[in-house]
């Protein structure tokens, strides 16, 4: 410690102190000072505490600040003490012998709030550099919460020193922040600021607007100092705005809102007139001006304001808004680094806004995945394909319940889920669907029945409180690789399923005998027939593995939001958009058809970020158009098979 | 020639002599006579079912007749019911406002009633401007209008854009259900300007009527719906009846066939559809009033499905079917989840309708979907031999 502490001040240039020296001299000659600190004078002790460089300064400091410094009554002697009921610990200051006494004869210092933040302001430039790297690091976060000019020099003189790679490339954007607010030479400042203008991150541009903060002036000339600009009265604010700001200056009389006018001519009502006019007439905005302008005449109320008046004043003056920053090279310097800062962020957030246009694409592709399955294969709308979903997320939750562990629980849940769904689809097929495959409107009215009792089910058996479905601690948080661009593990997680899923599917479609002869089915299910193919049991097995991957989305879908028994019924109608405008039986239709719908419902709440509502009336006005002129979907089937 | 229709066909004769029974009965017994049979509640329970009947005979036309599922005919219903309970609402607030700026010294200004009633009205979402769909808040006659030019010209564009590009089958449907939704999810937005899930409330309170006994309006009421749902009974059983019925149906049955026939299609489709979301328009416009309430989650795609449902089980093709279904399942509904029905106790465990009411609908669903497609009207087929 001491080896730092010497190696910081020979850096700093302070004056040398011998190791060894005493402190307590250089206390008692600010004695009254130190004893009864104000905020104003405090600052010269601890300029010369500084100044005298010795080891003792920060403990002292820290101590001081801690109300654990207390002085002899006697002689005006500074010690460390500790009360211990009526007994006090006391330390010595620089020899650190300890002795007890009787607390009778000693206060205790104790410096007020706003002495302790300049005490604490002194102690950062000593946290800087201390061995221990948390309080380096801590020290770094309270210079970055509260800047200060004086903060600067002992920031740049623990640049060199810093050992930690992270942390002094962290104290090096710290300073240029510093340097940027409060460099002495404005050739500093403009280096600094000109550096920020490849930082896009929050603080920086935090330094920079506050570099160009501006306020605004009133008043008859263009006023002086460095002015950002002059506001035209209609366009850059508007009349209204402009006269209060009048108003605010004390530069014109405040306008009568209509309600006092009501106020003043009540208040002033005589035999049932006001100014000569019935009151009965009152009740139109003319023959109130008339009435208020007789008033105001006989002196009874302050005369109102007159369009052409208001007109007047707000011409007579100038509006503009004046950098609090006076040299204009600076505040130019801080404008171009800020637009070009400000560009790189729209491309940093277009980069963001695509990754989560990615991600709610996949999800939105496993969800809808399995239904284009039986919805092609089969032509069936399978209105139950949420609660399959829904069923995929409980099995998840019922699966850790027992297992505890969430990565293994999570490993095993992913294959039940299948094997739940796959089963309850399959069993819907053999029960329900078979007997309805000539009648597909209806199919879609019986498995919404299905729908509303599997929804009731869960409710009963589940509640109607949302359930968790915890995911592994390794999934949490998220990769952030600017302030701008961010995206979570689970996220990426998702991805990277639907993308094994698109894989697995397409890879069983056309490589698989199971793929050929369902893509058999599709195209003509009477000819596959007739070359030796069951088409029941491709139908039972096509329909399983849609419900299966539907479960499977249940549970990725259950990761980040919460499992309840409605959970399925916010997917369907999601679903049905991209299996019908990715076009029917195809799985790059329904892809695409995800892509579109992600990217269209995150473009969409870009540009009208408070309104996620509107976001998605909007997207599925679009979808309702889009189906007007590619009725078939982005992916169209073609030939015999589209047929109908 | 009206009176020849009618003898003619037999079932719309029963149907409108048993109408006329009911709504006599339910006069006889309802507390606005004094004898307080039937609590005013009911009566207005009654009457909103009648309302869901005259949908449910749309719904049937269309899909039933037409074959055109529609999920989207209960948006049509909440639009007729939110241009009524506009009227009524500002009518409603004019008059609280104004008799509150009365007892004021100095008369207000039309702008300040103005400004009062929108802040009345609009204060729950945050806001007091009146949108500009409010425009003609202030009179009846053209909310009238709306109930019947808003759902008719929605559903004259829409249909037009869904059948010209030939959407069928269940594009169709899942088409107008992406439609509901859009709307829903439009009405749910605090500045839709409709008040977003607050929705519109008071309804049941009738501006110029407020000394007059609720018993009484909702009679009123009640005989309005039944009025609304003997005529449009007459008007669809007119328009499947004729000619045009046997076309319409041979669209549901062969599309293509019919259009090879030399038939525009489109345009008796199109027809159709805007005819019955008009009629669907107006059984929201007398639903409403009764309900006291409309708030957008009533038009959720979910009510347009078990519109599908009601004439489903009811049996479709037949409008008396239609009124079946739609009657028998709401009022079951109301019954078991209003806690109206005994909790039947296994033992092991007791079955509280409230929770399992849904499962049973959902599974009688799909067993009538699956051994009855005609629905309960199918059973009619049995008692009555059709001559031949």
């Amino acid at each position: 410690m001491l080896r730092t502490l010497a190696c910081l001040l020979i850096i700093c240039a302070f004056p040398m102190g011998a190791v060894g020296q005493s402190l307590q001299p250089i206390l008692q000659t600010h004695a009254a000072e130190v004893a009864d600190p104000s905020r104003g004078s405090v600052s010269v002790v601890l300029d010369d505490l500084v100044a005298s460089g010795l080891p003792q300064v920060p403990t002292f400091l820290e101590r001081w600040s801690d109300k654990g410094v207390w002085q002899n009554t006697a002689d005006g002697q500074f010690y460390y003490g500790r009360t211990d009921g009526d007994d006090l610990a006391l330390t010595d200051i620089d020899t650190g012998t300890q002795t007890t006494v009787d607390r009778a004869g000693y206060t205790e210092l104790r410096p007020n709030g706003g002495v302790r933040r300049v005490i604490g302001t002194a102690l950062v430039q000593f946290q800087l550099s201390d061995p221990d790297l948390g309080r380096r690091q801590s020290a770094i976060d309270s210079i970055a919460r509260r800047p200060d000019a004086d903060q600067l020099a002992p920031l740049l003189a623990s640049i060199d020193g810093e050992p930690d790679t992270a942390l002094r490339a962290r104290k090096i954007q710290l300073a240029n922040f510093l340097s940027a607010s409060f460099a002495i030479d404005p050739a500093d400042r403009i280096a600094a600021i000109d550096s920020l203008s490849r930082d896009t991150s929050i603080e920086a541009r935090a330094v920079l607007n506050q570099i160009l903060t501006t306020r605004d002036v009133v008043g008859t000339d263009t006023p002086d100092g460095n002015i950002a600009r002059i506001l035209t009265v209609g366009t850059d604010i508007t009349a209204d705005q402009a006269y209060d700001r009048l108003v605010a200056a004390d530069l014109a009389p405040a306008a009568i809102p209509s309600a006092a006018v009501r106020d003043a001519l009540a208040a002033n009502i005589t035999d049932g007139r006001v100014g000569g006019i019935p009151t009965a007439q009152l009740n139109t905005e003319a023959t109130r001006a008339q009435a208020y302008a007789a008033l105001a005449d006989r002196g009874l109320v302050p005369p109102r304001l007159t369009e052409e008046g208001r007109a007047a004043a707000i011409a007579a003056h100038v509006f503009a808004e004046v950098h609090t920053e006076n040299d204009p090279a600076i505040t130019d310097a801080a404008r171009a680094a800020l637009s070009s800062v400000e560009t790189r962020v729209a491309a940093a957030g277009f980069a963001d806004l695509t990754l989560d246009a990615m991600s709610l694409a996949s999800i939105y592709f496993l969800a809808a995945i399995g239904l284009a399955i039986t919805f092609g294969v089969m032509g069936v709308i399978n209105m139950a394909h949420g609660e399959f979903i829904m069923m995929g997320a409980y099995t998840g939750y019922v699966v850790q319940q027992f297992v505890p562990d969430y990565t293994v629980s999570l490993i095993l849940a992913l294959p039940l889920a299948f094997a739940v769904t796959f089963a309850a689809g399959v069993a819907m097929e053999r029960l329900v669907i078979r007997h309805l495959y000539h009648r597909p409107l209806e199919t879609l009215l019986a498995t919404f029945g299905i729908s509303i009792a599997l929804q009731q089910l869960a409710k009963n058996i589940f509640g109607t409180q949302a359930r968790p479905l915890t995911s592994p601690g390794w999934l949490d948080g998220a990769w952030v690789m600017s302030d701008v661009i961010q995206i979570s593990y689970i996220r990426i997680a998702i991805f990277v399923l639907a993308l094994l899923f698109l894989a697995l599917i397409v890879f069983i479609l056309k490589r698989t005998r199971l793929g050929l002869e369902v893509r058999a089915v599709t195209q003509n299910p009477g000819m596959a027939a007739s070359m030796g193919i069951d088409p029941d049991r491709i139908n039972m097995l096509t329909f399983g593995l849609g419900s299966g991957i539907a479960g499977i989305a249940g549970v990725a879908i259950g990761l980040y939001a919460q499992v309840t028994s409605e959970m399925g019924a916010n997917y369907i109608v999601q679903s049905f958009m991209t299996v019908v405008v990715g076009g029917v039986g195809n799985v790059w239709g329904t892809l695409a058809g995800a892509s579109l719908i992600g990217s269209l419902q995150k473009g969409i709440e870009f540009l009208n970020p408070s309104n996620t509502l509107a976001a998605q009336t909007y997207m599925v006005l679009f979808i309702i158009l889009f189906i007007q002129f590619r009725p078939k979907g982005i992916v169209a089937q073609k030939g015999r098979a589209a047929a109908d | 020639m009206t009176q020849g229709f009618i003898i003619h066909n037999r079932s719309v004769m029963w149907f409108i002599g048993l109408l006329g029974l009911f709504t006599l009965l339910v006069t006889l017994g309802s507390e606005a006579m004094g004898t307080g049979v039937i609590s005013t509640s009911l009566v207005k329970t009654l009457g909103k079912t009648l309302c869901l009947c005259l949908i449910a005979i749309a719904m049937d036309v269309v899909w039933g007749y037409c074959g055109i599922l529609s999920l989207g005919h209960f948006a049509f219903f909440g639009i007729g019911g939110y241009a009524i309970g506009m009227w009524l609402m500002y009518a409603r607030t004019e008059t609280i406002v104004t008799e509150s700026l009365a007892r004021q010294v100095i008369p207000p200004t039309p702008a300040e009633v103005t400004d009062a009633i929108g802040a009345q009205i609009f204060g729950v979402v945050g806001s007091s401007d009146f949108p500009l769909i409010w425009s003609f808040a202030d009179s009846l006659i053209l909310q009238l209008l709306m109930v019947v030019l808003v759902p008719g010209l929605l559903a004259l564009v829409f249909g037009w854009l869904a059948f010209r590009s030939r959407v069928t089958g269940v594009y169709l449907s899942i088409l107008t259900q992406a439609m509901t939704l859009a709307l829903s999810l439009y009405l749910f937005q605090n500045d839709s300007g409709l008040r977003g899930n607050n929705g519109l409330s008071g309804l049941q309170n009738i501006p110029g009527f407020e000394s007059t006994p609720q018993a009484t309006i909702s009679l009123v009421f009640f005989w309005g719906s039944a009025l609304a749902l003997g005529l449009g009974y007459l008007l669809f059983a007119f328009v499947v009846g004729g000619k045009m019925g046997s076309i319409v149906q041979g669209i549901r049955d062969n599309e293509a066939r019919v259009r090879f026939l030399g038939y525009r299609v489109e345009g008796y489709k199109l027809f159709v559809f805007t005819l019955t979301a008009v009629v669907s328009g107006i059984a929201g416009a007398l639903y409403y009033p009764q309900a006291g309430i409309i708030n957008p989650a009533e038009i959720a795609p979910i009510a347009s499905i078990y519109l599908a449902v009601w004439v489903a089980i009811g049996g479709r093709g037949r409008l008396y079917g239609a009124v079946i279904g739609a009657a028998l399942v709401s009022l079951l509904s109301s019954w078991f989840t209003g806690g109206g029905a005994p909790d039947v106790n296994l033992g092991f465990y007791t079955v509280q309708w409230t929770d399992w009411w849904l499962v049973l609908l959902g599974v009688s669903f799909v067993c009538v979907t699956l051994f009855a497609p005609k629905g309960i009207g199918g059973l009619f087929d049995y008692l009555i031999r059709k001559p031949r």
